[in-house]
């Protein structure tokens, strides 16, 4: 059988739906060296704000069952340094339209950096991360409120005409309520889910493991969370889903696509086995012709 | 970097918690002692960063402490059984940058990067001496492995079981050195980097995620900007470290 594993998300041909997930990608280089990532859909690069940013105190990192916590809090080196340095040297070793992830702490910080990033010809897509529960007085708390979210989604809007993708929070009441706010401002599509907010205590010091005392989980642990609110949406919004959580294989991106998603991203996997977003798309097909799938996407939201 | 699996020749308790492995695989990707492997063991999500004591063309010698239940259950493993591990990780000690007598100071489970470092600066002609310290005489490793090689090796322990009682830093009287090379704890880095007066190069431990620079889980400040321990490191020069 002839499988076709493309893809369109938002007006953008994909090869693949295989996207690294935002920040367990950095900008590129380190996989590069690994394998060529031109292999990929595309990717998410490392979370980027206005100013740069140190980040949280280690520990950042605490395992967990089949996953991980990680307290990182959106170390990055600034937009301007990432229009600068990190853009020019990805630039050799992809050659596809990126994902530009952004984040921030007021709404003025999301426009300056989305309108920063929109104005890169390489920059495909812009994920607006209102999501991130590693950082206080930003990133999550735009992303737990369907008006907060529509006031971000509406000020990016206006200064973007690149698709707009929101990435949403699953630390919420009502996803879909959400996702519809965002929809309605003029998103060009969903992203979900960011990690959950969890916490691990150490029993010799009885104190929380990581110094940000809460992390996000991550990991295959939290793909049922995920599959279960890709679907949801699926069933409240129009636009198109990029569907993430604990996706480690092949068949967790057909998973992923039957519940609504139209790419797909891999976060921590990618931590454990460097190699894994290469395995996926290498393994795509194969697992397209056991479950008898032509057109990888007809098969998206085919489990409604 | 290469992934790899890696099969188990050896695996024996050496000291109190402290078990030696020899793995059998390619061992091309490591270019400086120093650096360290990350080891995928099964029924744990992240892997196990280990650094590397020794290695030669077809073999890596590691020391590892059972602190936890992935060290545990690596403890428990046996000759002939396989390993999923990244090899050739973080930047090592660079054994070009001493003179003709470095110092070289472990603390503890930093000590296995101390052996591979003490044969390749033997091997280019270097005159290196070592300092061991450990908590008391059940922790002491290698030891005699670095008597073999021919070199001043000096023992501190912290309750004085064996040789020097104290730190590391007790054990530093009339030495004569040019460079040091450090890996363990942090309040034994520092000290010693107090009580130098020349260059030297520390070796870094922090949790990680990925342990080849990828999630920024373990970035640290330094005097020269943010570095992944992992990637950047794990080794630091003395000037940049802030403590």
């Amino acid at each position: 059988m002839v499988t076709n594993t493309k893809v369109t998300l938002c007006g953008i041909e994909m090869d693949n739906p295989v996207i690294p997930a935002s920040g367990t990608f950095g900008f590129g280089y380190e996989f590069a060296e690994l394998y060529d990532i031109n292999c990929l859909g595309t990717f998410s690069f490392k979370g980027t704000t206005r100013d740069p940013r140190f980040g949280n105190p280690t520990p950042r990192i605490a395992e967990c069952p089949e996953g991980m916590l990680n307290a990182v809090g959106l170390q990055n080196p600034g937009v301007d340094a990432v229009i600068a340095n990190e853009l020019p040297k990805l630039a050799k070793c992809f050659h596809k339209p990126v994902m530009a992830n952004v984040s921030g702490f007021s709404k003025e910080e999301y426009i300056e950096t989305c309108e920063k990033l929109s104005a890169i010809e390489s920059v495909g897509w812009i994920e607006v991360n209102i999501s991130c529960p590693n950082v206080h007085g930003g990133g999550m708390s735009f992303g737990t409120s369907a008006q907060a979210a529509a006031d971000v989604t509406k000020a990016v809007r206006a200064v973007t005409k690149k698709p707009l993708i929101i990435k949403l929070s699953p630390n919420v009441t009502d996803i879909a309520s959400i996702a519809k706010a965002c929809e309605a401002e003029g998103a060009d599509g969903i992203s979900l889910i960011n990690t959950l907010l969890g916490m691990r205590i150490d029993l010799r010091k009885r104190k929380p493991l990581l110094a940000n005392k809460t992390g996000g989980y991550s990991g295959p642990a939290i793909k049922p969370v995920a599959v279960r609110m890709v679907y949801q949406v699926y069933d409240a919004v129009k636009i198109p889903i990029v569907g993430m959580g604990g996706v480690s294989t092949a068949e967790d991106v057909i998973e992923m696509m039957l519940a609504g998603a139209t790419a797909v991203e891999v976060g921590a996997a990618n931590l454990v086995n460097p190699f894994a977003c290469k395995e996926i798309i290498e393994d795509l097909p194969h697992v397209m012709e056991k479950y008898n799938i032509q057109n990888l996407s007809d098969i998206i939201g085919a489990a409604h | 970097m290469t992934q790899g699996f890696y099969e188990i020749l050896s695996n024996v308790m050496i000291a109190k918690d402290i078990y030696e492995m020899v793995l059998g695989g390619d061992t091309s990707a490591i270019t400086a002692p120093g650096q360290f492997i990350n080891i995928k063991i099964a029924g744990f999500y992240l892997r196990r960063p280990i650094s590397i004591c020794d290695w030669d063309e077809k073999t890596i010698t590691i020391l590892f402490k059972t602190v936890g239940e992935g060290t545990m259950r690596l403890s428990e493993m046996k000759a002939g059984e396989k390993l999923d591990i990244l090899v050739g990780l973080g930047n090592g000690f660079n054994p070009e940058a001493c003179g003709d007598r470095p110092l070289l100071v472990g603390g503890g489970i930093g000590t296995p990067p101390m052996y591979g470092l003490c044969k390749r600066l033997l091997a280019m002609g270097k005159k290196p001496s070592v300092i061991l310290g450990f908590a008391s005489e059940c922790d002491v490793v290698y030891e005699e492995k670095f008597k073999e090689l021919g070199v001043e090796t000096r023992i501190a322990t912290v309750d004085g079981s064996r040789g020097v009682k104290g730190f590391v830093t007790h054990a530093m009287e009339g030495l004569s050195y040019d460079y040091f090379y450090a890996c363990g704890p942090i309040p034994m880095l520092h000290a010693l980097c107090d009580a130098t007066d020349t260059s030297g190069e520390v070796s870094f431990e922090e949790r990680m995620g990925c342990g080849f620079g990828a999630c920024m889980g373990c970035t640290c400040k330094t005097k020269y900007g943010n570095k992944r321990i992992c990637r950047d490191g794990p080794v630091l020069k003395k000037e940049e470290v802030i403590w």
